[in-house]
């Protein structure tokens, strides 16, 4: 019971804070947007359909929503190296709640940020010809915020671990623009260079795009978004799961890391 | 029954080669105003993070109330209440935000939150201004609503990590009768670190720190009796033949001390008047100099908590605020 209401405190404490500066949302949301209609509406011609009835536009769209909930969850952990540079940190750490607690709801408190963002671009989805029922909403919101817990809880492992601002983002920006690239959000996943390949399956957030793309375009596993894996094609509970274990992984690491913090 | 809340044993914090706390032993009675006095880098707060469960203790024991700070943290933390030496609060939030969250991560209930909020907030004088943000607060602001936050689960023992440092006098008044207080009304036990002489001789009892170890542990008037007697210090025209005259005349010793000369007397108010009467050589000026605190560190340790140390930490205060500035 405490413990939730622990973990409750610091994800409503973020959110709230999130939530005093609105103006970040409307900032933050304009440069994927300037990402997709630059890109999209530049190579669409060029590029032809990517699928029955899909063009670049379409076709980017999944990936633009998966970058930017990739993107704001995995930064989100600078507020704990902002805690610490504050102290606010201390005020957290000398209350009577448990590590894990705090790690939990310091990875939730970055997945609703990122799941926000993300939806506020999701709402876009009409201009651009796609529709969606309010299953497949449902869906969608339901992986992208398994994808945000899973990179918020590697920015926070990682925050628990790199002290200095500088430090951070510097280690942010090397780890999150090659995941981005690296994940099928811009290009569809057959024919690459064999190099390309191994880091792209090796690059956790494939296995969260690709889930969103598969599901919002309503097209199989096995099409041009799909992975496979040693010869093995994924289906969508695969990514599903390979997603979820990282998540796993990096939330347990995370309350472990906070154990040391001092 | 413990006639002590506190009780630290050989306590020891090494952080590589450099040993912060070395071997001290000590215990606070309940509802005792317990001073930790020492210049920077003494172990002050070193020893104030051990006793709240933030920093683990290289070797020794300390318990609160009975509870081993290393082996049941979390029952510690529900009893202590901290005021930290660098702020500590949510400057995005506002002051009843930051007071909520709080209550939220002590637990409390949320009528019982509200009311306490609304009273200590009147009781520190922010109540007016709950409702906005932190960071335009002024740091005389901030430390008050720090303390009232500390206050706010009803802490059996209050920590105060320099509590008024950095604050105009005004300010630090306030805030001592805040504590002061508090232990008449509450009960709290405080412990608190400072550097600041004058803030030291509140406390019931102090203990001075210095390159980790304890010196002394006594009232703030048994400490000043070592030392003993009253200092005058004098300028003359010619020190060295006014040193021989005191030494003669009055059977005193007589310390060079920068261009003057300092001597002890057992009751120099009564003895200065007939000095200047009768002494042979020209004084310039003369001051006379009740033992204080500052004495008694100087005694115990050969060496002043100097002020250039206190420019140092607001040097540092500064330096930090203007990082914060920027990001």
């Amino acid at each position: 019971m405490n413990h939730l209401l622990g973990t409750y405190t610091i994800w409503y404490r973020d959110v709230l804070r999130f939530w005093h500066d609105r103006m970040r949302l409307i900032g933050s949301v304009t440069f994927p947007l300037l990402f997709l209609f630059v890109f999209g509406s530049g190579l669409s011609g060029r590029m032809g359909a990517l699928g029955p009835g899909i063009d670049f536009t379409k076709f980017m769209f999944p990936g633009i929503i998966g970058m930017t909930v990739l993107m704001t969850s995995f930064t989100a952990g600078v507020s704990v190296v902002w805690d610490r540079e504050f102290g606010f940190l201390k005020e957290v750490l000398v209350a009577p709640v448990s590590r894990a607690a705090v790690a939990i709801g310091k990875t939730l408190g970055s997945a609703t940020i990122a799941l926000l963002q993300g939806t506020v671009i999701l709402l876009f989805a009409p201009l651009i010809g796609i529709s969606l029922s309010p299953l497949t909403s449902l869906a969608l919101l339901a992986l992208m915020f398994l994808l945000a817990l899973a990179m918020g809880s590697f920015g926070i492992l990682l925050a628990t671990r790199i002290h200095s601002m500088e430090a951070f983002q510097v280690t942010m920006q090397m780890l999150m623009f090659p995941m981005v690239f690296l994940s099928g959000a811009f290009f569809p996943l057959q024919g690459l260079p064999s190099w390309m390949d191994i880091l792209v399956k090796i690059n956790p957030a494939t296995y969260g795009i690709a889930p969103i793309r598969q599901v919002m375009l309503g097209i199989t596993p096995l099409g041009s978004s799909g992975i496979s894996l040693l010869g093995y094609s994924l289906s969508l509970w695969h990514n599903v799961a390979i997603m979820a274990g990282f998540g796993a992984v990096m939330i347990l690491l995370g309350i472990w890391s906070f154990r040391y913090q001092q | 029954m413990d006639d002590y809340i506190i009780k630290v044993e050989h306590l020891v914090k090494k952080y590589g080669d450099l040993v912060a706390v070395n071997d001290i032993s000590f215990t606070v009675a309940p509802g005792e105003i317990f001073g930790f006095l020492g210049p920077n880098g003494a172990g002050k707060t070193t020893t104030i993070n051990v006793l709240c469960t933030l920093t683990r203790p290289t070797s020794g024991r300390a318990t609160i109330a009975g509870l081993d700070v290393v082996r049941q943290q979390s029952q510690v933390r529900r009893l202590i209440g901290l005021v930290f030496q660098d702020p500590s609060l949510d400057e995005r939030l506002s002051g009843l935000q930051n007071m909520r969250f709080h209550a939220m991560v002590y637990g409390m209930l949320v009528r019982v939150r509200e009311e306490r909020i609304e009273q200590l907030l009147k009781m520190v004088e922010l109540w007016d201004k709950r409702h906005n943000q932190v960071r335009t607060y002024s740091g005389g602001m901030k430390r008050r609503l720090e303390l009232a936050r500390g206050l706010l689960h009803h802490p059996g023992v209050l920590f105060l990590d320099e509590p008024t440092l950095g604050l105009d006098p005004q300010t630090r008044n306030r805030i001592w009768e805040y504590i002061l207080e508090l232990r008449r009304g509450e009960g709290t036990t405080i412990f608190l670190t400072t550097h600041y002489m004058e803030e030291a001789d509140k406390a019931d009892r102090i203990a001075i720190i210095d390159y980790g170890r304890l010196v002394a542990i006594d009232t703030p008037a048994r400490l000043k009796a070592m030392v003993g007697k009253d200092i005058i210090s004098v300028k003359t025209e010619n020190n060295a033949k006014a040193a021989e005259e005191i030494r003669l005349r009055y059977q005193l010793e007589v310390r060079r001390d920068g261009d003057g000369l300092t001597f002890e007397v057992a009751n120099g108010e009564e003895f200065l008047p007939a000095f200047i009467r009768e002494f042979g050589t020209r004084i310039l000026n003369v001051s006379l100099h009740r033992p204080s605190l500052n004495d008694v560190f100087l005694k115990l340790t050969g060496r002043e908590i100097r002020p250039e140390e206190v420019t140092d930490v607001f040097k540092e205060m500064v330096r930090q605020h203007g990082r914060r500035m920027r990001h």
